[in-house]
């Protein structure tokens, strides 16, 4: 009796599974439905504007009146050949340089000078084009500090290990194992950074910029100097952020190629003014970008040394 | 407490809670019996107390990676606020003076360490003289820190903590090593912490720490308080433990460097290497002369002792710089992990502890 | 009422100290700027050359021949310092060869006095003492030769590194180190002429202390004078080092002899790191140091 009881239970329950996990998928569904019909709904309001900015270091003109608007959940490139400013924009939107001229408007935040203290607060991260890893910390832990803007435990609570410090590290390691697993990084997230390979550390970075959700994530080449197969798998790691999350990315490359497939709109930069901006295809067939990429020779084809 | 998510750079921190545990119970409870009193108070006590010192450099410099050259200057702090909250605070038990004297030594070091805020490696470096002289400058010239002895020497008490007395070699010895063991333990939490984090991502990237959002302000003055509210403490023992008379000459920039070079011979950014670099600058002056003595007899007088010391010091700081940056115990680590493999070598046969 | 008189002869005494510390400071700047070491043994080196030549002289060897011998090994020191030490560090933290240097100070100071012993030893020079009045305000003849041959020789160094072929080599790599390497030129003769110019730094430093404070072990110490001038006037600076040492020469002075009175006098001892750093936070690049944008 009893075990006819327990068998019929296990039955009871396998069907229950079942039809959870069938609710669960159309849930999921209707959410990313819904994700669609709110990233269709906020489009007409940008995460980043960015408003006649114009940077010159010491006579050398860097950035020259760029406008640009970043709608939500959108890939935006902004690709140019060396020197053409783009890294100096990045530093300009995440506050590293104050720009000469023009405004930053970040979600409803409008600055003439980034606080790059509150970038992360603002809902902002980025990655950088030399990798910025904390060597003497483990992959896990390099994770965990991309929530650090949002720990308030003092240092007293944290060696007294209140249970507010405690909740704040635990919600950290979770957030970051689950960034972790989204990268694939679990089989290294116990070594330190300092030993890693290249591609890997750039997954890295990209978990550190991704645990805490951010709004706007900006890449500074997030593709250059990896093999072609870990350029495949960053590009997916990166239309899956913004299809899971909802995350808006600006990415600079210095090749046009990459990016064509990857990004929505494509913004083309050339001796610090913008000459393009517009779909993939609009982009590729622009006689502006041919030129500046193709048709004619740059002197100096080096990095701006600043 | 121990999670599996304990990351690896970490593990240093839970080393063999065995191999821990047997040196505490050799510490506390056979060291003070077996010991003899020229161990307890020409080695251990200063050891632990060196020991001290050197962690709260290393907190500083090891892991938040910033630079000082003036330890000694909080040494000095540490050592002289104790004297006055113990001689002017009448009824003050003097464990409270301790601490006390740890702040003061802390707000001292938050005051040299605004420099901090604007500068970075050698101007930095170069700035944390400036405790080192001005410290030492204001003991001297005040007699008011020093209850007006001419030569700014103080006489520290007797210890004695809720009416017991430690004054002995055994009584001051221990009363050190239980003070090394509760900063210590201290130290291993906050730097488990995420403010141990911030420390190691504010050195190994600066620009990085501030774009994710940690509070470079906070945790470099941080970094300087906690560190020399340690060093203060060290310097309350130094003076009330070991010496018992010091002045102000005593912490001067040799002292400091003796300091830094603990930590770099010790191993930068571990607590276990500042011991090991405090055991081995108390120890290896002390091999150096009974060896010296017994090879060289007469010719080997304290000026050419202490010259033959600087050398070996110094050329063995160069050597590890060189070989092995991560100090002493990186080298220790190593041939410990090599024995363990050799002895932990699958053999046949079950092996039955 | 102020004397003014007295004010001048303060400053111009606190300005010829001053061209000695830019004397040590110079022989920073050059090593740092080709091989972007602080070369904190600069102390040590000054020590070990004045010893060596002193207790030369003692030994009965003549001026010249004994500055001559003293600056062969000065030179040999340098060369063995950066093969030795500063080479299998080359691709590590500036602040770990500063430290190396930490280390490398002991060395040298170890085997200095372990090699001539530790007694105090007096440097006659030749040069009276006797200070002499030019319009009312007296001079120390001393500290007025010690003037002249320091800023010969600062001018001697200007001259060479801007005309001759070593001098091009020295700014080439000064400004970047792998671009000079890239179009040719042999690193190890420029490193070696530095350590040569530095040995030379060192030993007419060492000379000139020597005589004032007597020749002993606390003339290391001398490195901690031109820290400050080297915060004030950047580390990379040879213009920088030469005005900061005579700033921090004549205020340092001013300060023990108008500000020092308040506190019961011996504020020299901090007065130059206080000022130097006041300095530094309203100018974090120094006087004349390049100021750098950096790169992320």
């Amino acid at each position: 009796m009893s075990l006819v009881a327990t068998a019929g239970g296990d039955a009871l329950i396998v069907a229950r599974a079942r039809e959870r996990a069938t609710e669960a998928s159309r849930v999921a569904r209707e959410t990313s439905r819904a994700t669609d019909a709110v990233r269709v709904a906020d489009a007409g309001v940008p995460v980043l504007t960015l408003q006649g900015i114009s940077l010159s270091f010491g006579g050398v003109t860097a950035l020259d009146g760029i406008d640009l608007a970043v709608a939500k959940g959108e890939i935006r490139a902004i690709i140019g050949p060396n020197g053409a400013g783009k890294s100096s924009l990045l530093n300009v939107v995440s506050g590293l340089y104050r720009p000469d001229r023009g405004v930053v408007q970040l979600g409803s935040e409008r600055f003439r000078h980034v606080p790059t203290a509150r970038l992360a607060a603002v809902g902002v991260a980025r990655t950088f084009q030399n990798l910025a890893l904390f060597k003497g910390l483990p992959v896990l832990d390099n994770v965990v500090m991309g929530l650090v803007h949002r720990r308030r435990a003092g240092f007293v609570r944290q060696i007294l290990s209140t249970p507010q410090a405690r909740r704040e590290e635990a919600e950290a390691r979770a957030a970051a194992e689950e960034a972790i697993t989204f990268l694939h990084l679990d089989a290294v997230k116990h070594q330190l950074a300092g030993g890693l390979p290249y591609g890997i550390l750039k997954r890295v970075e990209l978990a550190r910029a991704l645990v805490a959700r951010p709004q706007l994530l900006l890449l500074d080449e997030p593709l250059a100097g990896v093999t072609l197969a870990e350029k495949r798998e960053l590009a997916a790691h990166l239309r899956n952020a913004r299809d899971a999350y909802g995350t808006t990315i600006v990415l600079i490359e210095h090749d046009i190629g990459v990016v064509m497939g990857l990004s929505d709109r494509i913004a083309v930069l050339d001796y610090g003014r913008k000459i393009a901006d517009g779909t993939p295809d609009e982009v590729r067939s622009c006689q502006a970008v041919i030129d500046a990429y193709l048709g004619v020779a740059h002197e100096g084809e080096t990095e701006l040394v600043i | 407490m121990t999670t599996p998510t304990r990351s690896a750079s970490l593990r240093w921190l839970t080393p063999n809670r065995f191999g821990l545990s047997v040196l505490l119970i050799a510490a506390f409870a056979i060291i003070p019996f077996a010991g003899s009193d020229y161990l307890l108070d020409a080695v251990l006590t200063p050891f632990l107390a060196l020991a001290l010192a050197a962690l709260g450099l290393n907190l500083l410099t090891g892991y938040a990676g910033q630079v000082s050259l003036g330890s000694a200057a909080y040494l000095a702090v540490g050592a002289y606020a104790a004297y006055n909250f113990n001689l002017r605070l009448h009824g003050l038990p003097f464990l409270a003076s301790l601490v006390a004297a740890g702040f003061v030594a802390a707000a001292v070091g938050i005051v040299f360490g605004l420099p901090s805020l604007r500068l970075r490696g050698f101007y930095l470096a170069v700035s944390t003289l400036a405790a080192q002289f001005f410290v030492q400058w204001t003991l001297t010239k005040f007699g008011w820190f020093s209850n007006n002895n001419p030569s700014g020497v103080i006489d520290a008490p007797p210890l004695a903590v809720a009416g017991l007395s430690f004054s002995g070699p055994v009584g001051r010895y221990v009363f050190s090593l239980t003070v090394v063991v509760v900063a210590t333990l201290l130290a291993i939490r906050l730097l488990r912490s995420q403010v141990g984090r911030n420390f190691i991502a504010l050195r190994d990237h600066e620009v990085a720490a501030k774009v994710i959002g940690v509070p470079l302000l906070r945790t470099k003055l941080l970094a300087f308080g906690v560190s020399s509210f340690l060093i203060g403490v060290a310097g309350v023992l130094w003076a009330f433990a070991y010496l018992r008379t010091v002045e102000p000459a005593g912490f001067n920039l040799d002292r400091s460097f003796e300091i830094l070079f603990i930590i770099i011979i010790g191993g930068l950014a571990s607590i276990r290497g500042a011991f090991l670099g405090a055991a081995f600058i108390v120890v290896f002056p002390l091999l150096l002369s009974r060896f010296g003595a017994a090879l060289l007899d007469n010719v080997f007088d304290s000026g050419v002792l202490e010259m033959s010391q600087r050398i070996v010091i110094g050329a063995l700081i160069i050597g590890l710089l060189i070989a092995e940056p991560r100090g002493l115990i990186a080298l220790v680590d190593r041939v410990a992990d090599k024995i363990r493999r050799r002895l932990f070598r699958p053999q046949p046969g079950p092996i039955r502890s | 009422m102020f004397d003014y008189q007295f004010f001048i002869e303060v400053l111009v005494g606190g300005l010829l100290s001053g061209v000695m510390y830019s004397l040590v400071a110079i022989g920073f700047v050059l090593i740092y700027k080709t091989s972007g070491v602080l070369n904190f043994a600069q102390g040590a080196m000054l020590l070990f050359a004045a010893l060596t030549f002193v207790s030369l002289v003692e030994r009965g060897v003549p001026f010249w021949l004994g500055a001559g011998v003293t600056l062969v090994i000065m030179v040999a020191l340098g060369v063995t310092v950066e093969r030795v030490v500063l080479r299998p560090l080359v691709n590590q933290s500036p602040m770990t060869l500063f430290m190396a240097t930490l280390g490398l100070s002991y060395v040298i100071e170890g085997a200095a006095q372990l090699l001539w012993g530790t007694q105090v030893h007096g440097l006659d020079l030749g040069i009276n003492d006797i200070p002499f009045e030019v319009g009312g305000v007296l001079i120390s003849q001393f500290d007025l030769f010690a003037a002249v041959i320091a800023g010969a020789l600062v001018t001697a160094f200007a001259l060479f590194f801007r005309y001759t072929r070593t001098g091009l080599a020295f700014r080439a790599v000064a400004d970047d180190q792998f671009a000079a390497l890239a179009v040719g030129l042999r690193l190890s003769r420029v490193w070696a002429a530095v350590w040569t110019a530095a040995g030379i730094v060192a030993l007419v430093a060492g000379l000139l202390w020597g005589a004032r404070l007597g020749v002993q072990f606390s003339l290391s110490l001398v490195v901690l004078k031109a820290l400050p001038v080297l915060v004030l006037g950047g580390f990379d600076s040879v213009a920088g080092a030469i005005v900061g040492g005579l700033l921090i020469g004549a205020i340092e002075k001013l300060a023990e002899v108008y500000v020092g009175p308040l506190f019961g006098g011996g504020i020299e001892v901090w007065a130059a790191y206080v000022v130097a750093l006041a300095f530094l936070l309203l100018r974090p690049s120094g006087l004349f140091g390049q100021k750098l944008v950096e790169r992320v």
